[in-house]
């Protein structure tokens, strides 16, 4: 009995025994599983540490349909760059937040992104009107703010030192093409209208300006706000002065409702340059009709078919993420690109995170490569290296067709636009 | 000339400015809200005809005859549904909930169509006119036509039918009209109906006259507001005139002057009317005040 006691209590004894064994082997391999992989997250999270860049987008208001396409540019070149070890080794982490096309919201966020998120860097928004407030709160945290869509005058104009931007700057994108005029056409009258934007409007004045001083007189000048949406009594306007040269300051929209009165007005004058509208490939086409494209021109910063840096890696990418075709890509795709490259350019080559040290090394007359063509920054933030194109509507395709003597070729102007409806092969 | 031109395209393009204004000046006689929903009613109004347009090969004018049902549906659920069950401060919340209304939409329009930019085609839209040296444009004017048909008939609806009686009496005094046996809450569902519904064809025109994305309403909304203010809150005919003085103030001073002054001009006005009439050039005084 006392055996069988003891047996049962050597049993008991041993029972615990294992359960304790067991317990103590297990909560051994669980302390030794949490150390390990707590100090294998520590080893791995040191390593790979992303780099934070805060954006912010317009994905809704006037600007969604450029502020979608200026994400899609920043989202293209965090892949390519990621693909190229990002950042100093690390990957490039993008954190976007959207300000519904509003000034107030963009300063809300990129306050938060610097503030409360404490990014790395931060990188511009769309368009002059959120970029001027965008990079003052930058300037006041003493952020540097990259950026390739803001290149309106008054970026410029308030002595900031920490707002760079990579494209051609608003005052030169119709330069070139007040230039080739100046240098081909005899003197002669030119109807202008333009939206009242800080970006547009400035383009606009400048090539006016030029032109008045080698002798071409103003047949008609209509400065227009940027809420209008009946556009028929300034095409009226123009179509009444019946000049042969229209230059226009649009936004889409109204860039294709303003062909679209010409066309009802049955005004077709022989040289026509738009702002911004043809530069947006096939809603462009869309929108006035293929048969109403040929000769259409509008400035731009960027060739499809570039061989500047990364450029074509950029396209495939962009095609890959999005679909369509290098025609369809928005020019703002690789303005936001051309971004990121300069920081990334820019920041591997300090080997520092430190804002203070990358605005110093901007300001240095450093010169850096990207899809667009060369940047070099002047003392006020613009780009002195920029050279922006031409473009014009030509059989139904998108072609470069000035500066006749810069780097990439291009296709003869058609000086002589035909009648609306008439495009060849459309 | 110039300004004659600009003349006939104001009264044309107010024409349908006017009919747009009508849905918003009747929803608010009626229910005393402001719809605050309806540039983006327009909007989708315009993407639905788009639709038809693109994927049926239907002639603008024609997918009307999808599209107007559709938004009236919409507009007799967004009643039943959404006002209808607010009990307390109905003014307010009901403000409120079109303003999310019209969030929704822009929201849901944008995930379906993306952002870009789209427009309305027909062969004809860029055709135009000619007659005694003035320009027709062909889109303007069959787009003013309807809008004169479609306000002519509203007004046979609101003075010369039964329904229109009730609709009259649910204006001049909801109380009142309830006591002799309206069904003011039908009339209002009928007549938010109504309004939505002609949002369709707004939408239409507007998407034929110009390119247009989810946040096109924005401008649309500021412009129709100024208009049923300027006409008199409730104020059918007040729409219709005003509208047009709008656009043809616009038109003529863009023209002769600028663009930029043509807007600053017409609020000069309609701050000067409102001084003199705070009801707008054809709204009742005190009316709600009963």
């Amino acid at each position: 009995m006392k055996n069988t006691t003891s047996g049962l209590g050597a049993s008991r004894y041993s029972s615990h025994r294992r359960r304790k064994i067991l317990w103590t082997a297990a909560g051994s391999a669980l302390l030794l599983g949490v150390t390990t992989g707590i100090a294998g997250t520590s080893a791995s999270a040191a390593t790979v540490k992303p780099v934070t860049i805060g954006i912010s987008v317009s994905l809704s208001g006037d600007f969604s349909g450029d502020g979608l396409a200026t994400e899609q540019g920043y989202k293209v070149w965090a892949s390519v760059q990621n693909s190229h070890g990002g950042i100093l080794g690390r990957p490039i982490k993008l954190k976007f937040l959207s300000d519904a096309s509003s000034p107030t919201q963009v300063v809300t966020n990129y306050q938060k992104f610097i503030t409360s998120d404490k990014v790395d860097f931060v990188l511009g928004p769309y368009s002059t009107k959120l970029t001027k407030p965008a990079s003052l709160i930058a300037s006041r945290y003493k952020y540097v703010m990259l950026e390739g869509i803001g290149g309106g005058p008054s970026v410029f104009s308030r002595g900031l030192k920490n707002v760079f931007d990579v494209s051609a700057s608003a005052t030169y994108q119709l330069v070139t093409f007040a230039k080739w005029l100046v240098a081909t056409q005899k003197p002669q009258p030119v109807a202008y209208a333009t939206m009242d934007d800080p970006f547009i409007q400035p383009m606009v004045d400048f090539a006016r300006s030029y032109l008045n001083a080698h002798g071409f007189t103003d047949a008609l000048y209509k400065v227009y706000p940027a809420e209008t949406s009946d556009f028929s009594p300034i095409a009226s306007s123009i179509a009444a002065t019946n000049a042969k040269i229209a230059i226009l300051g649009t936004m889409p929209p109204d860039g294709y409702a303003m062909i679209q009165d010409f066309i009802q007005a049955k005004y077709n004058p022989q040289m026509l340059i738009e702002a911004s509208g043809p530069d947006q490939g096939s809603e462009f086409v869309k929108a006035v009709g293929a048969t109403n494209t040929e000769g259409i021109m509008v400035p731009n910063t960027w060739i499809a078919a570039s061989k500047n840096f990364q450029n074509a890696e950029m396209v495939k990418t962009y095609i890959k993420m999005y679909g369509g075709t290098a025609d369809s890509i928005s020019a703002d795709v690789p303005e936001a690109f051309s971004a990121g490259q300069v920081l990334a350019q820019a920041v591997n080559h300090l080997k520092s995170l430190s804002n203070p040290k990358l605005q110093a090394y901007l300001h240095s007359g450093a010169s850096f490569v990207t899809a667009q063509g060369p940047v070099k920054f002047i003392a006020d933030g613009e780009n002195g290296g920029a050279t922006p194109y031409v473009f014009q509507w030509q059989k139904g395709k998108y072609v470069p067709v000035l500066p006749l003597k810069g780097a990439d070729k291009v296709s003869p102007i058609l000086v002589n636009r035909p009648d609306w409806g008439t495009t060849p092969g459309a | 000339m110039l300004i004659a031109q600009a003349v006939l395209e104001g009264v044309l393009v107010g024409g349908f400015y006017a009919l747009m204004a009508a849905g918003l000046t009747l929803v608010f006689g009626v229910m005393d809200i402001v719809n605050f929903a309806i540039g983006a009613l327009i909007v989708l109004g315009a993407y639905l005809s788009y639709t038809v347009n693109v994927h049926l090969h239907l002639d603008p004018f024609v997918s009307l005859f999808i599209t107007t049902p559709i938004m009236t549906v919409l507009g007799f659920a967004i009643y039943w549904f959404l006002i209808k069950p607010i009990k307390t401060d109905r003014v307010v919340m009901s403000l409120l909930t079109m303003f999310a209304v019209a969030t929704l939409i822009e929201g849901v329009l944008d995930l379906t169509f993306n952002s870009g930019l789209v427009q309305i085609h027909a062969s004809y839209i860029n055709n135009s006119l000619k007659i005694g040296g003035l320009n027709f444009p062909l889109i303007y004017v069959l787009s003013f036509l309807l809008s004169a048909f479609l306000l002519a008939m509203l007004f046979l609806v609101t003075y010369r039918t039964k329904f229109g009686r009730s609709l009259r009496a649910s204006m001049q005094n909801p109380v009142a009209a309830r006591l002799v046996g309206i069904n003011t809450d039908k009339v209002s569902g009928i007549t938010l109906a109504i309004g939505i519904g002609m949002a369709a064809v707004g939408g239409m025109i507007f998407g034929t006259t110009n390119a247009f994305n989810a946040a096109s309403s924005y401008d649309l909304i500021s412009r129709l507001l100024v208009i049923v203010i300027l006409g008199g809150f409730g104020s059918v005919g007040g729409a219709l005139v005003s509208a047009i003085f709008m656009l043809v103030v616009q038109d003529v001073v863009s023209v002769v002057w600028s663009p930029v002054w043509g807007s600053t001009t017409f609020y000069v006005i309609l701050i000067v009317v409102l001084l003199v009439r705070p009801q707008g050039l054809f709204g009742k005084k005190g009316v709600r005040a009963q």
